[in-house]
């Protein structure tokens, strides 16, 4: 009899993959392992609309019931504490062991720590749904939120901050906010809406040092200022969770390192999502590791059909959205792959900036507006990208041609 | 059956292209095909709520311009994650240049 697939990491990566190995038609033990008390969920919400509500729920990936229906064994509260490689076993928390005839590392990642003393209670990072909560239990008009790190989780929270009546000071070391990855034009559109909303953003000022009392922290900033929250949110990145993988032997590369089939070192053992780097085709096999939620759905479905023997190559063109106030932004490709960009305004206050290679080849858009005024026109970006298509700069820079129209050229 | 309702003029869609229709504190999605019929769906993806209408039509699918889910206009069918609940679909004419759409 078969041993079956196990799935380390219930997330969305972990939950699409086991849904997927059953709509490829795989009938063996499907085992799902999360240490998390929840049924597979959903992580973007939880800084957006899990905070506009006044009584949060997880967005599940699968219920109770389609689990059930799909024979797939969720364990939940639960960790992989070793792999044993030779036996094909992994043994878990509770004392209890799975084996496998594939195993899928879907760990994701975890928020990156400030390295600084002075923490308590009332500094705070997102990354599960209990962290929502605890988070969401301090929104409140009145209150003061201190945001530590102008990424996307910290802004994101900054809206729902400002929403619910908290007033916010968002605090980014770099001489700007979105420096990863992100252009200056953009990055500009989303500082005047905090501000726009009263936001205070300090740019350019490190931490000197936080002092919690748990009733309140108090951030002193290299530059001397100070100031004093109610509660303190850190989005300073995040890293990837690899120590079940390195305590197994298992190549480490900033990530579990895989190759373009999602393989680690070790012939029956895959790795996806933002736990993974990988070699992504589209920019000549250069290594990267997402963090983004399309990235671990797609990983975790191509981890499903590579471990029953598809033995396909990632090709997918890296895409990225964040929502903030009313504005959302959208990213296909990687910007820092360009040398130049072009403009395309979409009206309504719309743009998309195209980023070209340094022989003409389109590597990424990047867009932001209203609503989702620029999805369609990342969504078409994103299929010229991964045709490595080098378009002409004026008709990308030109609103009355139509990409789908260069597309189809 | 309810009556049929002008939505707009077949030629304020493009080929293989997607536009909002609300109506009665409704919202709906009508669709050219690019062999140039029309169809009609609800206006809202069965993920999260989002209009379709500012999505991608490629072909028979229409794609969720925030999480990319698919589904089929002409039959409503969701095509794969992040969407597993079809979208419901209404009956579609044209009549004198008009797109008229039965809500039921």
């Amino acid at each position: 009899m078969a041993r079956g697939m196990v799935i380390i990491g219930a997330g969305e990566c972990g939950g699409r993959a086991a849904l997927a190995l059953r709509d490829l038609g795989y009938d063996g033990p499907v085992t799902l392992v999360g240490d998390e008390p929840h049924l597979p969920y959903e992580r973007p919400p939880l800084s957006k609309e899990a905070m506009a509500s006044d009584a949060p729920e997880i967005k599940a990936i699968a219920s109770d019931d389609l689990l059930a229906e799909k024979s797939i064994r969720h364990l939940h509260s639960v960790r992989a504490v070793a792999i044993d490689r030779a036996a094909h076993e992994v043994r878990l928390s509770d004392g209890s062991s799975l084996s496998y005839d594939k195993l899928l590392l879907a760990t994701g990642s975890t928020p990156r720590k400030l390295p600084m003393p002075g923490l308590g209670a009332r500094c705070v990072y997102l990354r599960t749904f209990a962290d929502a909560l605890a988070i969401r239990a301090h929104l409140r008009p009145g209150n003061r939120v201190a945001v530590i790190g102008g990424g996307f989780i910290g802004l994101e929270l900054a809206a729902s901050a400002r929403k619910l009546g908290s007033s916010v000071t968002v605090i980014e070391a770099q001489p700007r906010i979105l420096m990863r990855g992100v252009p200056a034009e953009i990055a500009a559109v989303v500082h005047d809406a905090h501000v726009a909303q009263g936001v205070d953003i300090l740019c350019g000022d490190g931490i000197a040092a936080i002092a919690d009392n748990g009733k309140e922290v108090c951030v002193t900033l290299a530059g001397g200022r100070e100031i004093t929250a109610d509660l303190a949110i850190i989005g300073i990145g995040a890293v990837p969770v690899t120590g079940l993988a390195a305590e197994a032997g298992l190549a480490i590369d900033n990530g579990i390192s895989v190759d373009a089939q999602l393989l680690t070192s070790d012939p029956d053992i895959f790795a996806a999502g933002d736990c993974c780097s990988f070699p992504l085709a589209v920019y000549g096999g250069r290594r990267v590791r997402l963090e983004a939620w399309r990235n671990a759905q797609e990983q975790g479905a191509l981890a499903a059909r590579n471990m029953l023997g598809a033995g396909e190559a990632h090709a997918d063109v890296p895409w990225f959205w964040s929502d903030q106030y009313g504005l959302s932004l959208q990213i296909a490709g990687l910007t820092d792959e360009g040398r130049t960009m072009v403009r395309r305004d979409l009206g309504e206050s719309a743009f998309i900036l195209f980023h070209l290679a340094g022989d003409g080849r389109l590597v990424a858009a990047s867009g932001i507006g209203p609503g989702n005024a620029v999805a369609r026109d990342i969504r078409l970006a994103e299929m010229l990208i991964a045709r490595r298509a080098s378009p002409a700069p004026e008709a990308l820079g030109s609103p009355e041609v139509k990409l789908k129209a260069l597309l189809a050229a | 059956m309810s009556d049929w309702v002008e939505a707009c003029a077949a030629d304020d869609i493009d080929e293989e292209d997607v536009m909002r229709f609300d109506h009665g504190g409704r919202t709906f999605a009508i669709y050219r095909s690019p062999d140039d019929e029309f169809f009609a769906t609800d206006g809202l993806c069965t993920h999260e709520k989002v209009h379709l209408a500012d999505g991608l039509v490629m072909d028979d699918i229409i794609e969720c311009p925030k999480h990319n889910g698919r589904f089929n206009y002409k039959t409503g069918a969701a095509r794969g994650a992040p969407v597993c609940v079809n979208l419901r679909t209404y009956p579609v004419k044209v009549d004198a240049g008009k797109v008229l759409i039965q809500i039921g």
